[in-house]
């Protein structure tokens, strides 16, 4: 097996070795083209992590819904006619559309968005209050800074307790304070902080002047009764949320006689569409890296195949003189080949060490950046497998082009005196 | 050991034709040293390519050790030669950064013969010639004289049926020219065949048979006294 000849290795080494200053700018082509595909994919890489740890702790597949006025007159109502969600509609919801996997119902103090008057020693924070299920947590993570999020317990004993945000504990705590187990007043009912959640510089649909408080606390401290405000709907990864959305307007509208056209009376939000948006961006994105480096890297072979073609021409006499001694065009045509094969390889190589050293240098210095979507920006094993492949069948390809000059070269050509 | 019939041979220049080679018919039996000379032009560069399979015959008969040489593609002509010719140059043609066991071992690596083996013969070879310390010399460490005779046990390498030199003294002084030439009467001693071009009278009476060619006809061919090299080294 001529793979494993040591001496074809020897000669090929020993040709590439004697003018080693023109290899290595031979090679130089080869590996910037290595280096800026391997950094193109491992900077969309990164870019594309840096996109999923912005989204990590939402669900990609989940929904909001809430109620809204109506916009048009429909079996006799008016429009402009104010839809409130009872809390029997998440069990309806439940039961009726089996492609729902989570579902958080959550009221909210005040108009939508509207602050309220949250008190504790003398100061005051206007802050945002929910009441809420355990459940929401599932779809949109909350990261805690100190003690815990709302339990089980929380709701069936209706336990007057609270999470709150850190810009409500800046507000209403000094900077050393320790918040849990203290009170704080809404609306003159005093509730018991268990925990402080920290924004997830991601995602933030709840704000960071917030306080959760149990559903069921709500609905007795402030006299709700059984309305809803909104739902947070996390759905079956199978489905498309948009189906399920769908659906769950339908039957929303049918118990709520509002017309089916009216695209105003159930407002809604498809968080699915970001993720597929931002998704769709970073495919393209990793797709575009892949085929500029491609060309790239082509254009770096085709430049090993030029420098092989001169060195053929120069070499005529020495390839004259093996043809004299017995080599036959084969064995030249393989050197040849190789020679194009090992340098294109080795380039590979060189520029596979260098980008992953940038790209290692450009994550300690972004990697853990807040403000910007760049994440462990690393190309994958199977890429660089991938594109060193690539670029080995194309060297093999293009080496043929001075392969085959070089035993069109007549020994007797080859050897006459100049 | 070489039978050539009715050898013809032409060039075609552009719409001319060059006819060099014009009727050669020519032998040599095994043991033979002769010398091909004749002016530049005379077709003798030639005759040695075909015996060479370096070039092709247009008309007539070749035969090498009772092996018709014809019609051969690249890879068998390349095959013939390292096992039927040893080629001795006269601008030596060693590959210049190979040290001179490497490229002793060259033509053995092109029979597929194994690296110890190789290694083995090359220094056996060298030896002979007297430049077995220079074994792990690069050519450019060498003399022209010591250059010529690491060529010669290159060709010697691949233990072949005729050794055919062009020139081999042409660009050697006359007394590195002698060396050379009683390194090669002695090979020829020892029972090898030789064919040698040369344009230098004193060379060619070196050899035991002498062949004169002029405008592409032998036009002499006799056997002469040999004068033996070593007098003069």
């Amino acid at each position: 097996m001529w793979l494993f000849d040591r001496d074809l290795w020897l000669e090929v080494f020993a040709t590439l070795g004697k003018n080693m200053f023109r290899t290595f700018l031979t090679m130089l082509g080869v590996i910037f083209a290595m280096v800026i595909l391997m950094l193109l994919l491992g900077s969309s890489n990164g870019m594309s992590n840096g996109f999923d740890k912005v989204f990590a702790g939402t669900a990609s597949n989940s929904l909001f819904i809430w109620s809204q006025k109506t916009s048009e007159p429909y079996k006799g109502f008016e429009r402009g006619r104010e839809i409130n969600f009872r809390i029997e509609d998440a069990t309806i919801l439940k039961e009726q559309i089996p492609e729902i996997e989570v579902l958080a119902p959550r009221i909210e103090l005040g108009s939508h968005r509207g602050k309220v008057a949250v008190y504790r020693k003398g100061r005051t924070s206007g802050s945002a209050v929910y009441g809420d299920y355990p459940e929401i947590d599932e779809i949109t993570k909350k990261k805690l800074v100190e003690g815990r999020f709302l339990n089980k317990t929380d709701i069936t004993d209706s336990k007057k307790v609270c999470v709150i945000g850190e810009e409500t504990f800046k507000l209403l705590f000094d900077k050393n304070e320790k918040a849990v187990g203290e009170d704080i007043r809404i609306n003159g009912v005093f509730f018991k902080v268990v925990g402080i959640y920290k924004p997830n510089n991601n995602i933030n649909i709840d704000g960071e002047n917030a306080v959760f408080i149990p559903f069921s606390t709500f609905q007795k401290a402030f006299g709700s009764g059984d309305r809803m405000g909104w739902m947070a709907i996390s759905v079956n990864k199978d489905t498309p949320v948009p189906i399920v959305e769908e659906e769950i307007k339908k039957l929303l509208k049918n118990k709520y006689d509002i017309s089916p056209t009216d695209e105003r009376g159930i407002g809604s939000f498809d968080m699915s569409e970001i993720f597929n948006n931002i998704s769709g961006f970073t495919m393209v994105l990793k797709g575009f890296s892949f085929f500029v480096g491609i060309f790239t890297l082509l254009a770096g072979v085709i430049a090993i195949s030029n420098i092989l073609l001169i060195t053929v021409k120069e070499r005529t006499k020495e390839i004259g003189v093996r043809r004299a001694l017995g080599a036959t065009p084969k064995i030249v045509k393989r050197q040849i080949v190789l020679e194009a094969i090992v340098l294109t390889a080795f380039a590979g190589l060189i520029g596979f060490a260098i980008s992953v050293g940038v790209l290692t240098l450009l994550d300690y210095k972004f990697g853990s950046g807040e403000e910007f979507p760049f994440v462990d920006p690393m190309v994958s094993i199977s890429q660089f497998l991938i594109s060193f492949l690539l670029m080995v069948s194309l060297s093999v390809l293009i080496g043929l082009i001075p392969a085959n000059r070089a035993i069109k070269i007549k020994p007797i050509e080859a050897l006459r005196e100049e | 050991m070489i039978e050539i019939k009715d050898l013809h041979k032409s060039y075609k220049m552009g719409s001319n034709s060059l006819h060099v080679l014009k009727g050669i018919n020519f032998s040599v039996k095994e043991g033979e040293l002769v010398a091909i000379m004749g002016s530049s032009g005379s077709g003798k560069s030639t005759l040695l390519n075909i015996l060479g399979m370096l070039d092709e015959l247009d008309k007539g008969s070749y035969e090498l050790d009772n092996v018709p040489i014809k019609n051969l593609n690249e890879t068998k002509a390349a095959q013939y030669r390292n096992k039927f010719l040893g080629f001795v140059f006269q601008s030596f043609n060693l590959i210049n950064y190979k040290s001179a066991m490497e490229n002793v071992a060259l033509p053995l690596y092109y029979q597929k013969v194994g690296r110890k083996e190789r290694q083995e013969k090359a220094l056996k070879y060298l030896e002979q010639v007297g430049l077995k310390q220079w074994a792990s010399h690069l050519p450019s460490e060498l003399s022209g004289g010591q250059k010529q005779r690491v060529a010669i046990a290159r060709a010697l390498a691949a233990e072949p049926k005729v050794l055919l030199a062009d020139e081999p003294t042409g660009a050697l002084d006359s007394k590195t020219s002698y060396e050379v030439m009683d390194l090669i009467q002695k090979i020829n001693d020892a029972g090898n065949t030789i064919l040698i071009v040369t344009h230098e009278p004193d060379i060619a009476t070196m050899c035991k048979r002498i062949v004169h060619l002029k405008d592409g006809v032998i036009i002499e061919d006799k056997n002469v006294e040999q004068v033996r090299a070593e007098k003069y080294v």
